[in-house]
């Protein structure tokens, strides 16, 4: 589970359709995965850049999510804040393989460190 | 020149070996004899009895509309004219690329100078008990549509699983073939890879209407059957009776036979842009390749990689650079196209058009002024024209505001200013077509003093309907009116040019069931809504439908998610209910052992109060419910936009002052109350004396007892703008308090819009509105205290015992841990 450059974390359909779950680093702030209305997953901390709001409890709509605190919509491929609000929350690069959900590595360590 | 037609020539050639006779190989094949016909002397080995022909129209073999002979691409006549030799019924096992030979089934060993691995792709088998009972099929050849027709000719149920294209075409012909087909699907959206929801949800609406049974989000078990399959068991334990079961739930690169020889193989076979293994002998078309990290199921790249490869063959290499896929799709004789990337992608914008009456959903998605995407339901002529522009990457913000209406209006007249297009339409055309409301007739109202959209509406009727002409209304208001267009009534949101109480009336009116099928009718702007729409949508089927509906849980906010307030650190807080105010000592001795044992932060009384128990973990929420359930408490719904609490005085039964017993009432109040779902929070007090101790005149509901009886008043709100209640009658008895509570509550459900409180629902409609509803017509208020109690069966029903017990348990636990200190380097 814990080799190679990509984290395997389960299957995509254990995430909710237009939902989320999270992804627990030791020492560091969690991972929010993502699952979009059509199927699409990304990962992102788990961290609104406004005021920390966890990302993964917001409603999901298109290719955003809506922070659950002050209602600050991100995007979930960029991290980037949506309209008047400027800020940006580190995106964890993930793809699918078969079904499963496999997130970076490299980023999932650096979230840690 | 003529001496190359020689046989003795023709042996000097390079030996072209082709395994696959399907419709990659041939296709090469096609195109190297279009270069260069002699060139190489060609075998092709096939697995299948048939010549070549084309998959892709075995579904209308299927459906009955073709027979195999009109779908063969090329006959024997075409191998003999060429020169070809064609080995049917033997498929390759082997390949020695040493020796450069490949061995067939039958033991017939083939020396090669290039060989040419065209194997298609598998029907992907789920993994589940019953899989190789008789019976159960895929759908990939000839030989598994002569197994339907078999099937099919003696009646009974079918079971297809798999709701992607493959397997709504097998539904298709089943169903035509006098079937009872049931469709299980395992995502939420048939199609999911070539349709967004809002297309999926038509799609299935459309076949449903056919008289298929489409499941979907549902998992297989397994199949059962002792001799032959006699049907498929869900995971959630239900059994769908089937003669016969079809597998199309995917393909993957059959790959096994290059895998075996030691080729380059990842998804697929790896190849460069010349289609070129690993091995420079051995190239590879078609569905079995991976190129540049893609592989494909689609007919259109084929055709491309088959160029690439004839021209790297007779010598004059172009290179495949990959290819931009599109579906055009005839599904069930329901026409549907989605190109390109529809998923919404950071910065992309969506212009959405839905015509509900004609059952049409267009989507193009544009990021930059070009076309990234587009979705097509029901009307799919422009699907092309969409494509090519998406292909060419052409710039298109001259014609975006036009875009959506197609190529004809796009492009008609060199009119690319929508205010301008508006304008030059004649006073005869029709504006509105749900109400047959022509452009004159638009302008007229408008000239009459209809200045603002909703004017317009209630004057003329124009986009009173469905709502998509509202933009040529609008059109229509600005050239007439220029800044002197007023604005009407707020939209919900962004996504709808509807207000709250237009969407309302609609669902009501025509009976609308999910979230999709409002967005659809009413033609939203989005794919799937927003935060702000979504748990409005929610709210208005929960109430219109009740018991019927089945709650979004996606659509909700958080709070109403967890049943419990998200904190800004992410923990939550907990309430459990105290009826009336009133506890115990058992009640309070497990909350204290609750604080203790998950080391809850901080425990403070509420305005409301109750008891809130803050700093708990998600993770350990279903636990604190378990505990608190033990002790006979039940979610206090402090969360919600629905009944909070009824705050209540000690009243007669302790108070010098008191007049009736509050507390008992509040107690009643509260049993009576409690879990109803509202636009907004809901707050109640009953105080036991005009004194007013339990602040009954700044609640939604307030009871302020007296001698003689009961002082009900309602919309009062503490928060940022105090507001007292305003009176609205005075009854005689407890029983009629409860009533006339009842149905207040109903109408403010019923009436009011999402995230309206009672105070500025009572400022708008007025007071006196309130009162000619609830104090002056007893029918009517019995009624909606009837629907309200009809609604209380379906919704008293505490979330945390559910909870508790183990639902939904993915929302509070993580997926994954990670400990990255422990991992070896």
């Amino acid at each position: 589970m814990l080799t190679g450059e990509w984290l395997d974390i389960g299957w995509a359909d254990e995430i909710p359709v237009r939902g989320s779950r999270t992804v627990q680093v030791e020492g560091g702030d969690d991972i929010a995965v993502f699952r979009t209305g059509d199927g699409r997953v990304f990962a992102l901390a788990d961290r609104c850049p406004h005021k920390g709001g966890r990302l993964s409890q917001g409603i999901v709509h298109g290719g955003a999510v809506a922070c659950p605190l002050h209602n600050w919509r991100i995007a979930l491929a960029t991290g980037e804040a949506l309209g008047e609000d400027k800020g940006c929350t580190p995106v964890i690069p993930v793809k699918l393989s078969g079904g499963r959900v496999l997130i970076c590595r490299a980023s999932t360590m650096q979230a840690a460190a | 020149m003529h001496h190359q037609s020689h046989p003795a020539a023709a042996l000097e050639r390079e030996h072209l070996v082709v395994i696959g006779n399907g419709m990659a190989g041939c296709r090469a094949i096609e195109e190297l004899i279009a270069r260069d016909p002699s060139r190489y002397r060609v075998t092709i080995f096939g697995a299948e009895p048939h010549v070549n022909y084309n998959r892709i129209m075995l579904s209308p073999v299927l459906a009955g509309e073709k027979s195999f002979d009109e779908i063969v691409i090329n006959d024997r006549q075409w191998y003999a004219a060429n020169g070809i030799e064609l080995v049917t019924s033997d498929p390759v096992l082997a390949i020695d690329r040493t020796a450069r030979t490949v061995t067939a089934q039958s033991g017939r060993t083939v020396g090669y100078d290039r060989l040419l691995i065209a194997t298609g792709s598998d029907p992907f088998i789920i993994p589940v008990p019953g899989k190789d009972l008789p019976g159960v099929i895929t759908f990939r050849d000839m030989a598994d549509v002569d197994h339907m027709l078999a099937a099919a000719g003696k009646g009974g149920d079918a079971v297809v699983i798999g709701g992607g294209l493959l397997g709504l075409e097998a539904a298709h012909g089943l169903t035509l073939r006098g079937m009872k087909v049931t469709v299980i699907h395992l995502m939420p959206t048939l199609m999911e890879r070539q349709l967004d929801e809002a297309a999926g949800w038509l799609l299935k609406s459309a076949l449903e209407a056919r008289g298929q049974t489409i499941l979907t989000q549902a998992n297989t078990a397994e199949i059962v059957g002792t001799e032959a399959v006699e049907g498929v068991r869900l995971k959630d334990g239900t059994l769908i009776p089937a003669s016969l079961v079809v597998m199309a739930v995917g393909i993957r690169p059959s790959v096994a036979l290059a895998r075996d020889a030691g080729l380059a193989v990842g998804r697929g076979i790896q190849v460069d842009d010349h289609m070129v293994t690993s091995d420079p002998a051995i190239l590879a078309v078609g569905e079995c390749v991976e190129h540049d990290g893609q592989v494909y199921g689609l007919v259109a790249p084929l055709w491309d990689m088959c160029r690439a490869l004839a021209d790297g063959l007779v010598g004059s290499h172009s290179g495949y650079r990959g290819s931009v896929t599109s579906t055009k799709l005839k599904v069930a004789g329901l026409d549907v196209f989605s190109a390109g990337d529809f998923s919404g992608t950071d910065g992309a914008e969506d212009i959405v058009l839905r015509d509900a009456s004609r059952g049409i959903y267009k989507r193009v998605v544009v990021k930059d002024d070009r076309i990234v995407g587009a979705v097509l339901y029901g009307d799919t002529g422009d699907g092309g024209w969409y494509f090519d522009l998406l292909k060419r990457g052409e710039d298109i913000g001259a014609i975006r505001d036009m875009l959506i209406f197609g190529q004809a209006f796009a492009s008609g007249g060199g009119v690319a200013d929508p205010k301008a297009a508006v304008a030059a339409l004649s006073d005869t055309a029709e504006i509105c077509g749900c109400n047959g409301v022509t452009k004159g007739q638009v302008v007229a109202c408008i000239d009459a003093g209809g200045h603002s959209l909703d004017a317009v509406r209630a004057g003329c009727k124009a986009s009173a309907s469905c709502g998509s002409c509202t933009g040529i209304v609008e059109t229509l208001l600005a050239i007439t009116l220029g800044d002197a267009v007023e604005a009407g009534p707020r939209t919900m949101c962004n996504c709808t040019s509807f207000g709250h109480d237009d969407v309302r009336r609609e669902i009501v009116a025509q009976q609308m069931r999910s979230i999709p099928e409002v967005m659809q009718k009413l033609h939203w702007a989005t794919p799937d809504g927003c935060s702000s729409c979504r748990p409005a949508l929610n709210y208005y089927l929960l109430c219109a439908l009740p018991g019927e509906y089945v709650d979004d849980q996606q659509s909700r906010f958080v709070n109403e998610r967890m049943h419990a307030n998200i904190q800004k650190d992410g923990t939550y807080s907990v309430v459990p209910r105290m009826w009336g105010g009133l506890t115990t000592p058992r009640e309070l001795r497990a909350i204290a052992d609750v604080v203790e044992k998950y080391d809850a932060p901080m425990v403070k009384v509420t305005g409301g109060q109750r008891l809130d128990i803050f700093g708990i973990k998600k993770e350990d929420l279903p636990a604190v419910w378990a505990d608190l359930n033990a002790a006979g408490m039940v979610s206090g719904h402090a969360y919600g936009k629905s009944l909070r609490t009824v705050k209540t005085c000690v009243g007669s039964e302790w108070c010098r002052f008191g007049t009736q017993d509050s507390t008992g009432l509040g107690v009643k109040i509260e049993r009576m109350t409690w879990g109803s779902w509202m636009p907004h929070k809901f707050k109640i007090a009953v105080s036991g004396c005009p004194r007013n101790c339990a602040e009954a005149t700044i609640k939604d509901f307030g009871v302020v007892c007296v001698d003689s009886g009961y002082e009900l008043s309602v919309g009062g709100n503490g928060g940022i703008k105090v507001r007292a209640t305003d009176f609205l009658c005075k009854v005689a008895t407890e029983a009629e308090a409860m009533h006339y509570c009842a149905a207040f509550i109903q109408l403010y459900r019923e009436e009011a819009r999402y995230l309206e409180r009672t105070a500025p629902w009572i400022e708008r409609v007025g007071v006196d509105y309130i009162r000619a509803r609830i104090a002056d017509d007893a029918e009517g208020r019995d009624a909606l205290a009837g629907r309200f109690h009809v609604a209380q069966q379906f919704l008293q029903d505490d979330p945390w015992a559910a909870r508790a017990a183990g639902a939904e348990r993915e929302q509070h636990a993580p997926m994954a841990r990670f400990t990255p200190h422990a991992v070896p380097a």
